[in-house]
């Protein structure tokens, strides 16, 4: 059985991800821990608490932003 | 930055010889000599980023540079603080920095800072700058150095590294966003490791710290464009830089329409690094919360680090729970997914957060402790649950 797939823009480039996650699944399938990253969702950068609400569908853009705090 | 020719002095003729290839820059000339002259320049940290932010704004004749800083040099410094060398070992960095830089550009002035920035010492340091680049190396310190600028209606020229990647933007400009429009709260206490913990790539800081320079200069000439607005990320190893579009939020809590933080606050606790009773802190998740990611159906690998006979007493096993006991915990690292998300627990909390901190040292980032271990998910969310 195939797995359905969407296109979305990952950090400015063309990706294949799982259809039907929320921002939340796909950090989980990126192996991201979700307060460690910011996520900008079409240009808006994402509210945490609404990480498991919002859905990414096809032709979506994320840019993930990780905190980097070393000088 | 425009200034008033009337009050600022010209240049002498050595200034106009050393300067002479900015001098017939179209964007530069005599007035952005004479302003990059006029200008004040505060560093926050004489560390990797510090270190080019200083060189280069001595070299292009920033007029006056304080740096802030309270540390010595140490060896472990010198692949990347390239304002140091061998016979600064030991030294407070600010002695050394400003012998430097004075040979840089003995035309300009440099004034050391040697204090720990604080939420009681920031807005009287900033007052006497134009802007101030962020060279530290903490998140509590960052979001000060962010809420100190917004404060006082300063430009904060942000860049920060880690092993191959950094970034950089320019922040609380007037109409821009700030450090908290993008990073709204901070991570978790412990979970993004520092430099010390991670390493970094010594020329790293001289990209970003060079960028950061660059933005400083660019800002006092009011030559090109800014980065306000614009998140620029740098990843070193594939050689590629990225940019993302950031905007004011309106619902920022300092810069925003109705700011709620309208002076300096607590940032150590801000960041939850101010644990009660002086322990050290680490990320903990109560029964409650776990039991509620258990049946939203998060994938979490719970490890039980008790002994085998407390194990049969009572356990997690209906989710998922497996046992390493705490002595066994190297040996067997193997069977712990390093991208997991790992919850340990034990009787109530004092191995486990042991193991923890084991894991986070072998490179595991997505730790839980279980607050209160066993029993209190015994008391919390299964009654049923045998206590010993």
């Amino acid at each position: 059985m195939t797995q359905a797939t969407i296109e979305i823009t990952l950090n400015g480039e063309a990706r294949r991800v799982a259809a039907g996650r929320t921002v939340a699944g796909l950090l989980g399938d990126l192996g991201l821990h979700p307060r460690l990253v910011v996520v900008e969702h079409n240009r808006e950068i994402l509210d945490r608490a609404r990480y498991d609400a919002t859905e990414v569908r096809e032709g979506d853009t994320l840019e993930l932003v990780h905190f980097v705090g070393g000088g | 930055m425009p200034i008033d020719r009337t009050t600022t002095p010209d240049l002498t003729h050595r200034e106009r010889l050393r300067y002479a290839r900015h001098l017939i820059l179209p964007d530069v000339g005599l007035e952005g000599q004479l302003r990059l002259k006029a200008a004040r320049v505060l560093v926050v940290g004489a560390g990797g980023l510090g270190s080019p932010v200083g060189l280069y704004l001595a070299a292009a004749g920033v007029g006056r540079i304080g740096l802030v800083d309270f540390d010595v040099v140490d060896e472990t410094n010198l692949h990347r603080q390239v304002l140091f060398g061998e016979s600064d070992i030991g030294r407070p960095k600010l002695d050394a920095a400003i012998e430097r830089l004075t040979d840089v550009n003995p035309h300009i002035e440099v004034v050391p800072h040697p204090v720990r920035l604080t939420s009681e010492n920031a807005l009287e340091l900033f007052a006497d700058y134009d802007l101030v680049v962020d060279g530290t190396d903490n998140f509590p310190t960052r979001y000060l150095v962010n809420d100190a600028c917004v404060l006082s209606g300063k430009p904060y020229v942000y860049g920060s590294i880690f092993r191959f990647e950094g970034q950089v933007s320019v922040f609380a400009a007037k109409d821009g966003p700030c450090y908290r429009c993008l990073f709204r709260e901070p991570p978790p206490p412990g979970l993004v490791p520092s430099c010390g913990e991670a390493g970094v790539l010594g020329v790293l800081p001289g990209v970003i710290g060079s960028l950061q320079a660059l933005e400083a200069i660019k800002w006092i000439l009011g030559a090109g464009d800014s980065l306000v607005g614009r998140l620029v990320l740098f990843d070193a190893l594939a050689l590629r830089f990225r940019e993302v579009r950031i905007r004011r939020n309106p619902d920022c809590p300092v810069c925003g329409d109705r700011p709620t933080v309208t002076e300096l606050i607590d940032y150590e606790a801000f960041c939850g690094l101010k644990p009660a009773s002086g322990a050290e802190s680490l990320p903990e998740i109560t029964p409650a919360e776990l039991k509620e990611r258990l049946d939203r159906g998060d994938a979490l690998t719970i490890v039980d680090v008790r002994e085998p006979h407390e194990w049969e007493i009572a356990n997690l096993e209906p989710y998922g729970a497996r046992l390493i006991p705490m002595r066994e915990i190297d040996a067997r690292l193997g069977e712990l997914d390093r991208d997991a998300e790992i919850v340990l627990h034990c009787k109530t909390g004092g191995r486990s957060a042991i193991v923890l901190r084991r894991l986070r040292e072998a490179g595991y980032t997505r730790l839980w402790n279980l607050k209160g271990g066993i029993l209190a998910w015994a008391d919390e969310v299964d009654p049923s649950l045998a206590k010993y």
